[in-house]
């Protein structure tokens, strides 16, 4: 019992963390402590990520197998901690400007990490659905944020009923797994499975379970609330969306493939190619249309968990190493991104038009050109780091034989360069006007301006994140 | 010294940095520190690169001066020049220090017009000496960053359209030849270039969707580099984004594109698609051979009928280029050689013209060929320097453009007749379109109100075409210069190239007869 407790004492901490300090805040300061539970949560979520990133070794499980620490879990765990707690150092300006600090924000974020960080353990279908639940309702509640607009209730809304939706799909999946596997367990489901073909009831359990999955990423063809979300939501919780979220849930894709059903890669590679392959293309051409930039952010993260998906697809633990690669990269040009549309504003409203950024570069260079390396490093053109995650995955599709999908893979990209050109073309080429003003905080600076010196800087080693990532992957794939 | 090929690669960079962190402000002053800066950059650029003509070893047909360090995922950072490669550096730390000095006049946004032109010049001079790859694909696409910038701020009126154009058509054409080198990194597990070079890739009959895919993998991976090479080149039909960009492009950025980013193409394809992929190369030359003839023919008849004058010496790149491409897929000696002499060449000649057009644009704000005539009697200087590189452009005997031509068609002459023939014509194609254009811009009585007070070329101006006439004449006179150095290495590429077909038509006659 000791043991399955320390194994798992780093959410127990942090859910300890979030009750206490909400008790406490809620009997004292209220909202006057909405700014110092703000950046104690973020220095817990670095804390933690220290912690567990120097702490852990080789692969331990507790609970019966319910609950799994190892390199893969501890990996994701440190990205989903990190990226949190810049995405709440940077909403705090934003926040407090529309009034919008409220202290029970960053402790919702403490428990969705939690939750984050359960589902990236998981070792069973409940723990699984746990730690997506906890995970859910928390993100639920911040998405509509903004009680007294439509737009954030509506985002809330649609996020809880097609997230309610997907629940429910994934636990369809799970109820069917458990009947023909006799089992919720990873293990026990691999033994099920066996190593020829997949009982039809199985199979049905993996496609559900599958569909459930692909909406937690935002993969196309369950992408829908994405970009109506992201628009709505209040934009510091956009930019949390676009980052932990996003690794937790690539990340119990891949455990829930390689853990459950890793003996059958071939029954399940299909599907996550089609995915990959259809979400990199709809990201791709939708976002050309888009005028709000926001907007635009949501179907780049499609396309771009189209790419991880494009790793996943692979089988391998080449591919499931390239993933990891791509998800921290991808979550790093995001926090940049999102720093910078933080802090677009005219006259302290915010502004989310890209037509607005007109002849930014003029005025704001630094942040237009930090701007500019971001967006070609989302568009993967070297020597950028988006470059490399892509190179990563395209290197491991190739390898498992799927030359296919990376021929789709590329020419998405392609067309998706287009609508990242289209935001450098506004701030390099547009015509003069006075529109908006860029003032961003030290704080926003720091991470557009660090994030954009990590795509270029990254191109020397990719700060030593190769080896923990082919650690995970091994860890995960075996 | 070790890394002297680093050294080089990276000095503009390094210079770039030094305007980015340490210039302030956009006062006159500031501009013109920001010109000196990058002037003395490229500059010692060019004084270090001196050292690797020196000290290369013509007979030696390896690679030289070679660097190696591990990178990330599992690739290297790998530099090294061979006889093909070398020119290739000296010519553009040789062109860049003129590139400078002909924005001397620039006042729009004059920082950070350097810091793209140092950018781009680190970005060429890498993919001219990476050895390893995906290093050399790091290089080739970074280059269409500060391309697309160059255009986009600092281009003309129409310049958003044409820099997209040369983005999305680049950047198309290039992300398949991404696929194909990690299929050969899959296949070979390296991505070495020198590795790779004696690497065998399969060329037995692969089916595809039904396809029966003669030279199989080979056939595949040729048409994928392929695909970014003919792109870049650009050869005829994908060649419309040449034109736009370069009508678009500030002046300096249309002396880089045609000069030296024209040559990456031909780099490419003599690097890896011939060594690499030689039966590939083999199966598709007739029809590169045959797209090459109709570039020749085709764009100098649209260039013929061109009212803009960076169009017209636009198209004529694109035609020249194609004596480029013949010569290579030629493969033999003289194709090759008569290549690369004429990239080389081509080099000095478009960029000169393309010098030359800056001049009156300069003066006169249009390029239309209409509005000029004339100009011989108040800038006799420039009706000189004009009717030089004209000359040099027509391929006339003596200077550098007619050896190219020569023996490019010498080369393909031994291969394929037709072709060569169908070629020849465009050498008097080009007479025509580029002696009309100066006859309509230089000759005649001067009407023009609008010239009456043109003003002949300033001293800045002569002295930035002097090294470029030197060069022209010099490599007409005596191309010994040139072929001395790549001619061991092309020897070397040509017999490996011939061992490796006849090997695969041994073969396939075997299986001939083993099929009876």
């Amino acid at each position: 019992m000791t043991a399955d407790i320390n194994t798992m004492l780093p959410e127990i901490v942090l859910a300890l963390y979030a009750m206490v300090a909400l008790i406490a805040i809620v009997y004292t300061g209220k909202d006057a402590m909405a700014r110092l539970s703000l950046w104690m949560t973020s220095i817990v979520f670095v804390g933690m990520a220290a912690w567990i990133a120097t702490s852990g070794e080789g692969t331990s499980v507790a609970f019966g197998g319910m609950f799994v620490d190892d390199a893969f879990s501890r990996f994701a765990k440190v990205t989903i901690l990190l990226s949190a707690a810049a995405v709440l150092l940077m909403s705090e300006e934003y926040m407090t400007r529309r009034d919008l600090l409220r202290f029970e924000y960053p402790l919702l974020v403490a428990l969705a990490a939690v939750g984050m960080m359960v589902m990236v353990s998981a070792g069973d279908l409940m723990a699984l659905y746990m730690g997506l639940e906890l995970q859910s309702l928390a993100l639920y509640v911040v998405a509509s944020l903004r009680r007294d607009n439509v737009k954030s209730t509506e985002a809330g809304l649609k996020y809880f009923v097609l997230g309610a939706l997907s629940s429910g799909l994934l636990l369809y999946g799970a109820s069917l797994t458990y009947g023909y596997a006799g089992t919720t367990l990873f293990t026990g489901i691999v033994d099920a499975a066996g190593d020829g073909p997949m009982s039809l009831g199985l199979i049905f359990g993996l496609v559900f379970l599958s569909v459930g999955l692909a909406f937690k990423v935002s993969a196309a063809p369950f992408h829908m609330w994405t970009p109506d979300v992201y628009e709505g939501a209040p934009t510091p919780v956009t930019a949390f969306f676009a980052t932990a979220p996003k690794v937790a849930a690539m990340g119990l894709f891949a455990r829930v493939m390689h853990d459950a059903f890793g003996t059958s890669v071939a029954d399940w590679q299909q599907i996550v190619a089609f995915l990959a392959v259809l979400s990199m293309f709809l990201g791709a051409i939708a976002a050309i249309g888009q005028t709000d930039i926001k907007r635009l952010m949501a179907y780049s993260s499609i396309a771009h968990m189209g790419f991880a998906l494009m790793g996943l697809a692979a089988g391998t633990a080449l591919g499931v190493q390239a993933m990891l690669i791509y998800m921290a990269i991808y979550v790093t040009m995001n926090i940049g991104t999102f720093a910078f549309i933080l802090s677009m504003n005219k006259e302290g409203q915010p502004v989310t038009n890209i037509s607005s950024l007109n002849s930014l570069a003029s005025r704001e260079p630094v942040q237009a050109l930090a701007m500019l390396v971001l967006m070609f490093s989302l568009a993967g053109v070297p020597p950028m780091l988006g470059f490399f995650g892509k190179y990563g995955v395209l290197v491991a599709a190739v390898d498992a034989g799927l030359s296919w999908l990376a021929i789709a893979g590329v020419i998405a990209s392609v067309v998706g360069a287009f609508y990242y050109l289209r935001i450098v073309y506004f701030m390099y080429f547009g015509e003069a006007q006075d529109d908006i003003s860029v003032k961003a905080t030290p704080v926003l600076k720091l991470f557009l301006v660090g994030s954009a010196a990590a795509m270029l800087l990254g191109v020397i080693n990719l700060f030593g994140i190769e080896a923990p990532a082919a650690l995970a992957a091994a860890s995960l794939v075996n | 010294m070790d890394n002297l090929l680093s050294i080089v690669t990276f000095l503009p960079l390094l210079g770039a940095l030094i305007l980015a962190l340490f210039l302030r402000g956009d006062d006159e002053a500031a501009q013109r520190n920001a010109k000196w800066v990058a002037l003395w950059a490229t500059a010692a650029t060019f004084v270090f690169s001196i050292f690797i003509l020196t000290g290369f070893d013509a007979s030696n047909t390896g690679f030289q001066f070679v660097e190696e360090h591990t990178w990330l995922m599992g690739l290297t950072y790998k530099m090294g020049v061979d006889g093909i490669s070398v020119l290739f550096v000296m010519l553009t730390t040789f062109l860049m220090p003129i590139v400078i000095a002909s924005c001397w006049g620039v006042t729009h946004r004059v920082k950070e017009y350097m810091i793209a032109f140092l950018l781009l010049e680190t970005l060429m001079l890498g993919v001219f000496c990476a050895l390893d790859m995906v290093l050399f694909y790091l290089f080739f696409e970074a280059g269409l960053i500060p391309m697309f910038l160059i255009i986009g701020i600092w281009g003309g009126a129409n310049r958003i359209y044409a820099s997209f154009k040369f983005f999305l058509y680049t950047f198309l054409g290039s992300v398949l030849m991404l696929v194909a080198m990690v299929t050969m990194y899959i296949e070979a597990g390296t991505t070495d270039i020198p590795t790779l070079l004696s690497f065998e890739f399969d060329s037995a009959v692969l089916d595809l969707f039904g396809f029966h895919i003669l030279g199989g993998l080979q056939t595949l991976l040729f048409l994928a580099f392929f695909a970014s090479f003919a792109v870049k080149m650009p050869m005829w039909p994908v060649h419309t984004w040449l034109p736009d960009a370069h009508v678009q492009a500030p002046t300096a950025g249309s002396v880089v594109l045609a000069a030296i980013l024209l040559k990456m193409g031909g780099y490419g394809f003599l690097r890896f698609s011939l060594p690499m992929f030689p039966v590939g190369s083999e199966i598709l030359s007739p029809l590169v051979l045959w797209m090459s003839a109709i570039a020749i023919v085709y764009t100098s008849l649209v260039a013929l009928v061109q009212e803009d004058m960076k169009k017209l010496i636009a198209y004529s790149s694109v035609a020249h280029m194609g004596f480029v491409t013949m010569g290579i897929f030629a493969a033999n000696q003289q194709g090759v050689d008569g290549a690369i002499f004429q990239m080389i060449s081509h080099g000095f000649i478009s960029g000169a013209l393309f010098l030359c057009v800056g001049v009156i644009y300069d003066r006169i704000h249009t390029r239309d060929i209409d509005a000029y005539g004339g100009l011989v009697n108040r800038m006799p200087a420039y009706a000189l320097v004009f009717m030089f590189f004209t000359m040099a452009n027509v391929g006339l005997p003596g200077t550098s453009g007619f050896v190219g031509e020569f023996l490019t068609i010498i080369g393909v002459f031994q291969v394929n007749t037709w072709v060569a023939m169908v070629a020849a014509t465009g050498v008097i194609l080009s007479a025509g379109y580029a002696l009309w254009l100066y006859r309509r811009v230089v000759m005649g009585d001067l009407i023009k109100e609008s010239l009456k007070t043109i003003t002949d070329m300033t001293r800045l101006e002569r002295a930035i075409f002097a090294p470029l006439v030197v060069m022209t004449l010099l490599l007409g006179i005596y191309p010994s210069l040139v072929t001395d150095i790549i001619g061991p290495s092309v020897s070397a590429l040509v017999q490996n190239y011939d061992v490796a077909v006849s090997a695969f038509d041994a073969a396939a006659q075997t299986a001939e007869i083993a099929a009876h």
